[in-house]
Parts: C-alpha cells; sequence; structure tokens
C-alpha cells in the first residue's frame, strides 16, 4: 500500500488530487493499491492514516476556501507514516520556502518527494539530490519544468547514456503567448499583456514570467539536474521582454525571423541565460500560443525536440502523476 | 572595407608616419599597427603590418601616396570577412550616437558593421535596427557580439541575439 501526502492544495494539488480519483483503477493497475493519507494548504489540512476522502477534502477546500485549522504539513511530516510527499506548495525562489524545509524533512526520513514546486530546487538541488541518495529516496521534479512537456525523464530514461551540450527552450507560456500575440497582431506589449491579463494567462504582477524569472529558475534546474552543472540563479544573464515593440517584430519578419524568450544552457560554450532571440519563423523552437518547447542538443541522438502544454492544473498533474509512476511501476 | 598593408620601414625616426599620413588623408581609420620586430629582413628593415578601415575606392590613391612617400610596400589585401550574423536593437538608437555605436565595431580591425536597417520611430518612442556584423571568424564574431552588447548596455538599449550563430 503506498500511502501519499499532498502538501499545498491550490490549483496544482487539487488538479493531482482529481486525477487521483478520476483515473484509480487505472492508477492500481500501474502502481498497485494507494491512499492519499494527508492533505495540507497554508492553514490547516486533512490527514489520517488509513486514508483520507479526497472528493470531500476538495468539496471543503472549494466551499470554504480552506482546509480545517489545527494541523500543519510539519505535523504531518513529523507524526504520519507515510511513504510519498506530493510537494505543490508556492514556488519561492529566494528561499525555497516553505517547500525547501518540507522536502528536507522528508528526505531525512527516507521519504519519496515529487514536486512542482521550483523553489526548493533552484536554491539547493545539489543538497536535496545528495540528501535523497544519502538516504535511500527519490526526489522526482519533472512538474517544475516545462508542466506537462516531458524533459527531465525524456533526458534521464529515453536519453540515458547522451552527453548534454546544449538545451534552449522556451520555458514560459506567458510570455511565448504575449510574444506571438505581438508578431500576429501587431500590437504593443503593454496591449497584449492587458489581453493575457484578462484571459488569466498573465498574472496581476506579470514581473515574475515577463521578466524572465520563472524561466530562469527552471534553466538553473535543467543545468543542475540534467547537465551536472552547479549554478545559481543569479550566474543566469536575464533579459525580460518588455522592451520588445511591434515594430521589432516587423523589422525581424523582414528577414524571415520571428521573437521568443529562450532559455539557454550551452556547456561548450559556457551560455547560461534567459533572453529574446532572433528565431528562423519555420525553426522547431518558432512556436505560438502558451505552449513550451525545448532543443536538446546531445553527443548521440543529435538534436531532440520537445513541445507541449506548459501549465495548467491537469497539465502540471499530468507530469505528477508520472512522476508517481516511474516511482512505483515495478511494485505493481 | 578593412585591409592590411605591410610596409618595411627604416630603423629610423618619423619613418611610420610616413606610412600613416596618407590614411587619415585619404579619410581611412587606423585599427593596429603591429611591428613585426622579429621578421628584420636582411636590409634592416622592419615589416609593419597595418590594419585601416577605408572607402574601397579609395585604396588605389592610398597604395599611390603610400609609395611616393618613399614608403616600400610588402603587401596588401583586403581583410576577408567570413563569418556573418544579423541581432536586433530595439532602443533609443539614435540618440545615443549610433555612429558610436558601429565605430565600436569597426574600430576593432576583425568585424564590421556591413548592413543596417533602421525602422524610423516616431517622435521620442523607441526605433528598430537590424544590424549585420561580419568578422573574420566566428571566435572574432563572438567577441563583436559581446563588444556591441556591452555597448549596447551602457546606452539602454536592448539587443537580441539570433538563436545560432549561421
Ligand atoms: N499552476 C501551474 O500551471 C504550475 C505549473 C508548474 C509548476 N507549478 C508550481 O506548482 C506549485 C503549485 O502551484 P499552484 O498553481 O497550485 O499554486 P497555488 O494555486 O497558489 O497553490 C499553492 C498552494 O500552496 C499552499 N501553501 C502555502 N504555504 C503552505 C504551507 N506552509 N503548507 C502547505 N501548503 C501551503 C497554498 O495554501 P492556500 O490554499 O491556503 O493558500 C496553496 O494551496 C507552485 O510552486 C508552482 O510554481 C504550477
Amino acid at each position: 500500500m503506498i500511502k501519499i501526502a499532498i502538501f499545498g492544495f491550490g490549483a496544482v494539488g487539487q488538479g493531482v488530487a482529481e486525477v487521483l480519483l478520476k483515473k484509480r483503477e487505472a492508477l492500481r493497475r500501474l502502481i498497485g493499491d494507494f491512499r492519499v493519507v494527508a492533505v495540507t494548504d497554508s492553514k490547516g489540512g486533512i490527514a489520517d492514516e488509513k486514508g483520507i476522502d479526497l472528493s470531500k477534502a476538495l468539496e471543503i477546500k472549494r466551499r470554504r476556501k480552506h482546509l480545517p485549522e489545527g494541523i500543519t504539513t510539519l505535523d504531518v511530516i513529523n507524526s504520519l507514516d507515510f511513504d510519498v510527499c506530493i510537494e505543490v506548495t508556492v514556488t519561492n525562489i529566494e528561499n525555497g520556502e516553505p517547500g525547501l524545509t518540507h522536502i528536507k524533512e522528508c528526505l531525512k526520513r527516507g521519504i519519496n518527494v515529487i514536486t512542482s514546486n521550483k523553489g526548493p530546487l533552484v536554491v539547493a538541488y545539489r543538497e536535496l539530490a545528495d540528501l535523497a541518495y544519502r538516504k535511500d529516496a527519490r526526489l522526482m521534479f519533472e512538474a517544475t519544468v516545462g508542466g506537462a512537456m516531458p524533459i527531465i525523464k525524456l533526458v534521464r530514461n529515453d536519453l540515458a547514456g547522451n552527453e548534454i551540450y546544449a538545451i534552449k527552450g522556451i520555458l514560459n507560456g506567458t510570455c511565448n503567448y504575449i510574444l506571438s500575440r505581438m508578431e500576429k497582431e501587431k500590437l504593443t506589449y503593454d496591449q497584449i499583456l492587458a489581453e493575457a491579463k484578462e484571459l488569466g494567462i498573465a498574472e496581476a504582477d506579470p514581473t515574475y514570467d515577463v521578466e524572465g524569472i520563472d524561466a530562469a529558475a527552471k534553466l538553473v534546474i535543467i543545468a543542475n539536474s540534467l547537465m551536472g552543472m552547479d549554478v545559481k540563479f543569479e550566474d543566469v544573464e536575464r533579459v525580460g521582454i518588455t522592451n520588445i515593440t511591434p515594430e521589432a517584430f516587423e523589422v525581424a519578419m523582414d528577414k524571415g525571423y520571428t521573437i521568443r524568450l529562450i532559455a539557454e544552457v550551452d556547456k561548450v560554450e559556457g551560455i547560461l541565460r534567459v533572453s529574446p532571440r532572433l528565431i528562423p519563423i519555420q525553426h522547431p523552437l518558432a512556436i505560438s500560443g502558451t505552449l513550451n518547447a525545448a532543443l536538446i542538443k546531445t553527443d548521440l541522438a543529435g538534436d531532440v525536440v520537445v513541445v507541449g502544454k506548459g501549465a495548467g492544473s491537469k497539465e502540471t498533474a499530468s507530469a505528477i502523476i508520472s512522476d508517481l509512476i516511474e516511482l512505483y511501476r515495478c511494485r505493481a | 572595407m578593412l585591409m592590411t598593408i605591410v610596409v618595411e620601414l627604416k630603423d629610423q625616426p618619423g619613418q611610420l608616419l610616413k606610412a600613416l599620413e596618407p590614411i587619415s588623408r585619404l579619410g581611412g581609420n587606423i585599427v593596429s599597427v603591429y611591428h613585426q620586430r622579429d621578421k628584420i629582413t636582411p636590409l634592416k628593415r622592419i615589416p609593419v603590418e597595418i590594419t585601416i578601415q577605408i572607402d574601397e575606392r579609395k585604396v588605389e590613391d592610398l597604395i599611390e601616396a603610400i609609395r611616393r612617400n618613399g614608403v616600400i610596400i610588402r603587401s596588401y589585401n583586403e581583410v576577408r570577412l567570413t563569418a556573418t550574423t544579423s541581432l536586433l536593437l530595439i532602443g533609443h538608437i539614435i540618440h545615443t550616437d549610433l555612429g558610436d555605436t558601429i565605430n565600436r565595431i569597426d574600430s576593432t580591425g576583425f568585424a564590421e558593421v556591413v548592413d543596417m536597417h533602421i525602422s524610423m520611430p516616431q517622435l521620442n518612442q523607441p526605433s528598430t535596427a537590424m544590424i549585420t556584423i561580419s568578422a573574420t571568424n566566428e571566435e572574432n564574431l563572438k567577441k563583436a557580439i559581446d563588444i556591441l552588447k556591452k555597448t549596447c548596455r551602457e546606452k539602454d538599449i536592448t539587443v537580441i541575439e539570433p538563436l545560432e550563430l549561421q
């Protein structure tokens, strides 16, 4: 019996809960019997070693905005017996908290961790990977980069044995939406940003996305986890998209280019940066809308390109569930 | 165009000036002067390699003028620029001394701005330019891009680099 605890019950936490409910039988066939023993949010939680009623937890969260008070995530870690935690609390790339403590405390106890939370990995990837190794636990984080677009396990499993020279990608769907709309509509950055906010694609404060912070955080995770590097967020050369004008697209188009925000890590050239780049219009990275994409340069397989949905609660849940199956498939 | 001239100078004061004077007179820019002291000729002349930037149509006059000054010209060649790329600049390109921006590339001696397409801005709005740079090789092209980026950082101009150098 696999016992699962979910920390964080926002869009992603709820998305995971829904998939666990909806696909219960299919998942059982893949990983064997499982039950959710705890869910927590910032104010409280529900926990029971015998298993909690997920649909009821979802209903409570939706109706009352918060889970019942009186229990914290750390209480759950300290007092409950479980095998794997799904850490989907808020991102904080300054110090990784609260996720960093959650993940460390779980790994210390030999509990496997699956996370969509970039913060802890950006701040302390190496420390966490070492801790997991020492405690014989596993740290899975497919959902931190590219949402549903496969990249972490793709490189680790399917491209295993390859040396990864470089990865160039579109890792922020909000920026890609804004740029591809500017390209098509010839409207200003501010006009398209307003549209994106209205559609819920951009946050009220879009800084995190449009200044390339989110993409840079993902780039750090990629560099450290897939390319054996040891870089920090501050090492990323970063330029956002706020200065891009409709005229820039026109001038670029005349020469057969479009403009996209590209996150690039290149071990050979020593490049680690997020910046708007000229992309030939027929290039596989010249994608439109909120999609994410990555071009992976390897020694054996040559170039590999992936494209997929970079965000969304169901899409992110997809990456988390695939990590869960990867962890436990052999038991079935 | 970018060219190198190798002259042989007597080891006496004032010799170099004889070779350089016609360059500035004809509107050329001296990029570098390199004394090849390890290659002194049997007649004790020092080969000096001069790299300059000059209007293509003035090259013949220049060579003629240097010779008339009594300087021996061993060879002269156009420097071939084999690596090229285009970049996009967004910002107050014209008001921040465009000439200076271009000159910082042209004065390297290994790269030059070969094409520039500016989209004229509305009043006080940032303008956009597609700038094409050529260099003697890819390594130097990268150096030129770094110089451009540094210059543009100073001038608060956004540089959009190509995904790959082709
Ligand atoms: N949404 C996406 O498409 C997406 C895609 C990839 C990765 N991610 C990442 O996945 C994570 C979750 O995203 P989201 O969209 O679900 O965010 P969200 O809707 O803001 O949810 C965050 C959740 O974390 C909870 N939380 C905060 N502090 C906590 C604590 N100390 N203990 C337990 N829970 C705590 C919040 O509680 P309250 O409900 O009480 O506020 C909330 O339920 C973030 O790190 C995000 O960057 C999201």
